[in-house]
């Protein structure tokens, strides 16, 4: 009954707002990385340039990090539009990200 | 003891090649003791216990401990509970963490919200950099990860956690910090394998533990991994206090007690006097006795006699309010309430269930440092033995007697005897070996009679009486009396009174025949004099009749002679009439007798 409703909403986000996001790495350690390849990949593929993204380097900024509140790294957080999100690891989980970033809603 | 040959070892090694371990003091009461100096400095320890065994009061305390004592700067990172609520509990103990907050530990709050997704893995490199910055900024000297297998299980991949374990002990090598680690264990070594893991990697592992014994929780402490270092195997009770948390350690294997050859009074003189002079300063006396015998009230006048020498004294009672024990005492001369009103006493009076006996330890420790007495009464040490199991009674007790030895305080400790035989109860508590002087009380039970007899066991280093005497109590105090003997009985009570009353009248009748005899002896000898006296004072008379009588007939002599011429003149008869004289004469003389008689 509600599906209908929500996919509409869903996919009028998806089409007009511009999401924002900040991505927090340590240097070049490897689960960074590899975070910043997966996200440019569902970036590319999901919100084909609706999108704003913020890659903090902790290692140069930690004290920035600490006042943002992300201690483990690679951390992505949804700035906008809410709600915000949370996610830690190296987004190698496209499902997950899609839906914590409200790109996809969960299906059954 | 395995462990402690096997580190010893290592340490014997290490010290032939390197410096001695350089350790920091946690400044956690005991746990110094047991880790023979603290924990080991740039290393990391682990610190495993169940849920509520103290781990994060351990890790918090040991920060405290240096920012308070050694301005040592220090991180605490909380991954399990926030960080407002790790300054509430703390704010328990009386650490004034709210200030030390402020200036030098830093709390950060590394818990993983749970809104939080994971997706895909991570590690702490980011975290540690964080850390990094902040231990320049501050100067940290320690760090703690609080809980720290909370975040490793979102890791969800045990060559993950490895791998971030590592990065964190790489890291603090780095930074030159003093870490502890906490982590979650839930029996035994049996924990997640990751801590097994941890264990080998860490230079020392402390271990806490919370479990129930005889309805009561008791906590303990083992460290079963030191690197470097000897500790003292086994495991030690912990107590929590207002300072934290504490660890009772039996403390040094050596005694060093100073041994005073001064002499305190015990209460009254003649007990005194069958301690040959008194008891030696700062040593401990047991008073063991059934109920009834009195022993409060010797304890209470060896406080109250600290009291008048101008000593500060501490009351400790168990299981009995101080007013009602004030009471009771004030009824048999011993006045208590102008000492407390004074400051001189303090009074302490505490419930023995539902609390550990570690516990009373450790209120005891504080009160002793708190009031500084120089004498100081526990009655009964005994009640400790019904606060959880009795084994771990007699450590506290024992640990309790040398603590309170080490604080030069000169005790008393009475102990309940349940039987008649006083080397069975003193084998509960296990106190009378360690206890310098030993008086035992005892009923002596004769002729429907309870009286109470006073010996001493035993009183180390010095000569003691030997010999029952009965303990009196009256409004003005206990006493002692001679005990008597008779028929190789003792006698007491009734029938010492009867035996004395019995001698004493027997003396009265004795006094009274001797001086009826001295005066009967005074009388006739008065008598004779007496009589001397008259027969002298007769002769005299005779003498003086004699002697008159004398001049008499001389005179008379003279007369009739000068008569007889005259007459002889007048007559003028011839001499031969003379012849006829004394037929006239003899009657005269007679007359002249009867006349001076």
């Amino acid at each position: 009954m509600s599906r209908p409703k929500n996919k509409a909403r869903a996919s009028a986000a998806e089409s007009t707002t511009i999401v924002s996001m900040r991505l927090y790495i340590a240097g070049s350690a490897p689960n960074s990385r590899q975070a910043i390849a997966n996200l440019e990949a569902i970036c590319r593929e999901h919100l084909k340039g609706l999108y704003k993204l913020e890659i903090v380097d902790i290692l140069e900024q930690p004290l920035r990090a600490l006042t943002d509140g992300v201690l483990v790294t690679p951390s992505l957080n949804k700035v906008s539009p809410g709600p915000i999100a949370k996610i830690v690891g190296n987004l190698s989980d496209e499902g997950k990200v899609l839906l914590a970033l409200g790109i996809k809603k969960p299906t059954a | 003891m395995i462990g402690v040959t096997r580190e010893r070892t290592v340490s014997e090694m290490k010290k032939s090649t390197t410096q001695p371990l350089p350790k920091l003091a946690t400044g956690i009461e005991g746990f110094d003791a047991v880790s023979h100096g603290g924990l080991p400095r740039h290393c990391t320890t682990l610190v495993v216990g169940g849920p509520g065994a103290g781990k994060t009061v351990f890790a918090l305390q040991t920060l405290v401990n240096g920012a308070r004592h050694r301005n040592q700067r220090g991180i605490f990172v909380a991954f399990e509970e926030a960080s407002a609520r790790v300054i509430a509990s703390g704010n328990t103990f009386d650490w004034g963490l709210a200030a030390l907050v402020k200036r030098k530990i830093f709390l950060l709050d590394a818990q993983l919200s749970p809104t939080v997704i994971k997706a895909g893995d991570f590690d702490l490199v980011g975290m540690l950099a964080v850390l990094a910055a902040k231990k320049q900024e501050l100067g940290a000297e320690w760090i703690v990860f609080d809980g720290l297998d909370v975040l490793l299980t979102l890791l969800r991949d045990p060559l993950a956690e490895m791998r971030e374990i590592y990065r964190i002990r790489d890291w603090l090598a780095e930074n030159a910090l003093t870490a502890l680690v906490t982590a979650k264990a839930d029996n035994g070594y049996a924990g997640a394998p990751s801590y097994g893991f941890m264990q080998f990697m860490v230079d020392c592992v402390v271990r806490l533990e919370q479990r129930m014994e005889d309805g009561v929780a008791v906590h303990r402490l083992r460290i079963t991994k030191y690197r470097g270092s000897d500790f003292a195997s086994g495991e030690f009770p912990v107590s929590f206090g207002q300072a934290g948390l504490e660890v009772g350690a039996a403390g040094s294997v050596e005694i060093q007690h100073e041994a005073s050859t001064e002499r305190i009074s015990a209460g009254f003189d003649r007990l005194d006097a069958m301690l040959g002079g008194g008891l030696f300063r700062g040593s401990s006396t047991l008073i063991t006795g059934q109920p009834g015998t009195a022993k409060t009230t010797l304890a209470g006048t060896f406080i109250a006699a600290a009291c008048q020498r101008g000593e500060r004294a501490l009351f400790v009672s168990f299981d009995e309010g101080s007013k009602p024990i004030a009471r009771n005492l004030s009824s048999v001369g011993i006045k208590l309430a102008p000492h407390v009103k004074s400051g001189m006493l303090r009074m302490y009076s505490a419930r023995t269930e539902a609390v550990s006996a570690e516990d009373h330890l450790i209120k005891l420790r504080a009160l002793i440092r708190e009031h500084r007495p120089s004498c100081m009464v526990i009655d009964p040490l005994s009640a400790i033995a019904r606060a959880g199991t009795l084994g771990a009674a007699r450590a506290v007790a024992n640990r309790l007697v040398y603590m309170i030895k080490d604080e030069r305080v000169t005790v008393m400790i009475t102990a309940l005897t349940e039987g008649a035989d006083p080397e069975a109860e003193s084998t509960a508590l296990q106190i009378s070996t360690i206890a310098d002087t030993w008086i035992n009380l005892s009923y002596v039970v004769r002729s429907g009679e309870r009286n109470r007899a006073l010996t001493i066991v035993k009183s180390r280093g010095t000569w003691h009486s030997n010999q029952v005497r009965e303990l009196v109590l009256s409004a003005s105090g206990p006493s002692l009396t001679d005990v008597y003997t008779a028929g190789g009985e003792v006698l007491m009570g009734t029938l010492r009174w009867e035996r004395e009353s019995e001698d004493s009248a027997s003396k009265a009748r004795r006094d009274a025949e001797f001086d009826q005899k001295r005066r009967e002896l005074e009388f006739s000898e008065a008598d004779t004099v007496a009589r001397i006296k008259a027969m002298q004072l007769d002769l005299q008379r005779q003498q003086g009749a004699l002697a008159a009588y004398a001049r008499d007939e001389e005179a008379r002599l003279l007369s009739s002679s000068d008569r007889e011429s005259r007459l002889r003149e007048r007559r003028s008869a011839d001499p031969r009439m003379s012849q006829s004289r004394p037929d006239v004469r003899a009657p005269t003389k007679k007359n002249g007798e009867g006349a001076s008689k």
